[in-house]
């Protein structure tokens, strides 16, 4: 009897209107529990951040500025969260950008260069603020169009195609400022990286605006369908007939303009650009962002919003562990033990470890039942 | 002539070049005073490229060497100086905490999945960070074994002063070239780095040789601590930062392949002494930035890296015969 309704339920199922969207909003955090284990460790270590100072959740309006360690976080972690979303799109197609410090540390070297022949009294129009930041990320995408050409064009590893720009960026860098670290005091260049909006940071807004712009880029769009099947096997994607080669180009174009926008949030917070340490081990904390937000360095699915949540996690622990009594240089030992926590949380072989541990209590526990 | 020697020919030739370069504009290039100082500034990273290159003929990659070499020489520092430890029971500490630590870097690695990459990033992230919770300020070292390692120098009759740290240096050369090349390990880490799979197949203890390759890595790089520690008499939790870039840099120039499976101990050597013999061209001339290094750095990497990739795609090109592609297990 049972069987039976079974069979008549079934049909009717196939009855009703298929649906097949290409978009859904369950679609931002789809993916399996990986998801919950990424946005779980976030709160765990928000909720550690509020026993550790009880103010940590309090937002206050002061000079038309909202303050407050929450704020700080979100402000101070949108450079990374800008360098994170390229770099999902560049570890989905299997790839990894080494390069984006190094890119961070010549885009704000270039700003600042030429910002400061505009204060000196040049004329020229390419010196006015909108056209210094303009040049600055044109700067960011020829780096990326560099990763890029070594990457799609020439098929050289990623890791060490990037690793040439990681090395020799720095060098660039310090060659646009002549060894210096040059300050500047122009108020447009400033706001990039103090400016507020309705009491909020600037570069919460711009990290916000990357997010969903690349989000509804790559989704609404197959572009994010492409870059996967690139990352899963960019041979066969590529005689089923889509361009791995420019798909490929593109994402770490985009790695690079983000690195560009990020360098220039950073050097407008600092009102100087220093070629030395601007965006010094970003590229680390973007990868580990990443990677904690569930997309495998193997390439392949991608999750934009979880790489931000990611980033989230590094920056509220860093934040925490600064408020906290704890030894400052303790820093990044804490960090080392939480990303490794949130990996082992994440790795089915790990899990499935603990399992077989736990096995001869669940025995125990079906004697006693 | 096979062509997977022939990056390694190619390394040899543009060091020999520039090397003439540098002589025809500084006559003390051919002086052993420059040859033992070229030894002894690069010994430490040296001694890490070797265990970077075995990590990088199996196919892996290790990040965390800069961390470990600075943890040494602050652990070694305090140990000596504030505890009053003899500095031999602290080396053998220091050596021992090393290779546990890539030993568990290892079993990460291979047990659980995690690559290579994050690991050897959390191992550099915690291996600083200790080193900074150890102290950040610089503590000299005064111990009398320091210094009689400090006399211990073989002084050329033109004041070339080979160190310790230079013997070191070549005497942990000759340890790589023997492991990779005449020994089962070695012989493991090749064949694990040409195909993962084959080598399972094979016999290949795949799990143990990750792991023994990551264990190499860590006590060579804590070794390369240790020598530091002793040429500079001194620990600073802020020495070395970034050398893992330089040392992967030095690992490629000198012709090892970072798809693993190919590559000689003796290329690294070379690669790690290019960039130190450009540094010195730099620093006798006076005139020129100190930023082109970094930017000399990076155009060796991207011609050596081009010249890989175009041997590699059509390997007919340098060898006369037609012959079939050189297997990536070294038979040498």
């Amino acid at each position: 009897m049972v069987e039976m309704e079974k069979q008549v339920v079934a049909p009717l199922d196939e009855n009703k209107p298929r649906r097949t969207p290409n978009f859904k909003w369950s679609n931002i955090l789809r993916g399996d529990n990986r998801a919950l284990w990424t946005i779980l460790a976030l709160v765990i270590i928000l909720i550690v951040d509020r026993m550790v100072s009880p103010s940590f959740f309090t937002v206050r309006m002061v000079n038309g500025r909202l303050t407050g360690s929450l704020i700080n976080t979100l402000d101070g972690a949108a450079p990374i969260i800008l360098l994170s979303i390229g770099m999902t799109l560049v570890i989905a197609t299997k790839g990894v950008d080494l390069s984006v410090g190094a890119v961070m540390a010549i885009c704000g070297a270039v700003a600042a260069v030429l910002i400061n022949r505009h204060e000196a009294g040049s004329d020229n129009i390419l010196y006015y603020p909108g056209f210094v930041i303009a040049i600055a990320i044109l700067a960011g995408a020829a780096c990326g169009l560099w990763n890029g050409i070594l990457v799609a064009l020439f098929d050289i590893q990623p890791i060490i195609a990037t690793l040439i720009l990681m090395v020799a960026g720095r060098g660039i860098a310090q060659m646009i400022t002549d060894g210096q670290s040059p300050t500047f005091s122009n108020e447009t260049l400033a706001f990039m990286g103090q400016g507020t909006i309705f009491g909020m940071p600037f570069p919460v807004y711009v990290a916000l605006i990357a997010l969903v712009g690349v989000f509804l880029l790559v989704r609404r769009t197959a572009l994010g369908l492409l870059i996967e099947s690139v990352g899963i096997n960019s041979k066969a994607s590529r005689y089923t007939g889509v361009n791995a080669a420019s798909i490929k180009l593109f994402v770490y174009i985009i790695s690079g303009i983000c690195a560009a926008i990020a360098g220039l949030i950073v050097a407008g917070e600092n009102t100087y650009a220093d070629p030395h340490t601007a965006g010094m081990w970003s590229e680390l904390d973007a990868i580990v962002a990443v990677v904690i937000g569930g997309t495998l360095l193997s390439g392949g699915r991608f999750n934009l919003v979880l790489s931000v949540v990611g980033t989230l996690i590094i920056q509220s622990l860093r934040i925490g562990l600064y408020i906290s009594d704890l030894h400052p240089n303790a820093n990044l030992v804490v960090k080392a033990i939480v990303i490794l926590l949130v990996l082992l949380l994440q790795s089915k072989e790990f899990k499935q470890a603990i399992g077989r541990l736990f096995k001869p209590l669940l025995k125990l526990r079906a004697v006693f039942r | 002539m096979k062509s997977r020697f022939f990056p390694l020919l190619v390394t040899f030739l543009v060091f020999i070049a520039i090397y003439a370069y540098c002589y025809s504009h500084f006559s003390s290039f051919g002086s052993m005073r420059v040859v033992c100082n070229l030894l002894r500034d690069n010994a430490h990273l040296g001694i890490a490229a070797i265990g970077m290159t075995f990590v990088i003929i199996s196919g892996g990659i290790d990040l965390s060497v800069g961390s470990v070499i600075a943890f040494t020489g602050v652990f070694c520092a305090l140990m000596i100086t504030r505890e009053g430890m003899d500095p031999r029971l602290a080396f053998a500490i220091v050596l021992g905490m090393g290779t546990i630590f890539g030993a568990v870097m290892g079993v990460f690695i291979y047990y659980l999945k995690i690559p290579a990459f994050i690991v050897t990033l959390s191992g550099m992230f915690l291996a600083r960070g200790m080193a900074y919770v150890l102290t950040t300020e610089s503590i000299r070292i005064t111990d009398p074994l320091y210094i009689r390692v400090s006399k211990l120098v073989y002084i050329f009759p033109d004041k070339g002063r080979f160190t310790f740290a230079a013997g070191a240096f070549l005497a942990v050369l000759v340890l790589g070239i023997y492991i990779a090349h005449f020994t089962r390990f070695g012989r493991n880490v090749y064949a694990m780095g040409g195909n993962e799979t084959a080598a399972l197949m094979m016999g290949v203890p795949v799990g143990r040789t990750t792991i023994m390759v990551y264990t190499l890595s860590s006590f060579l790089a804590t070794f390369a601590g240790i020598v530091l520690s002793l040429s500079k008499r001194s620990g600073d939790s802020t020495i070395t930062v970034g050398a893992e870039m330089d040392i992967i840099a030095a690992v490629v120039i000198g012709g090892t392949l970072l798809t693993g499976g190919v590559g000689y101990v003796i290329g690294t050597f070379i690669g790690v002494l290019l960039p130190g013999v450009i540094r010195t061209y730099l620093t006798l001339d006076g005139s020129l930035s100190p930023w082109w290094i970094k930017i000399v750095i990076g155009v060796l990497l991207f011609g050596f890296i081009a010249m890989q990739k175009l041997l590699s795609t059509r390997p007919r090109l340098f060898s006369f015969r037609r012959q079939v592609r050189p297997t990536n297990v070294s038979t040498a």
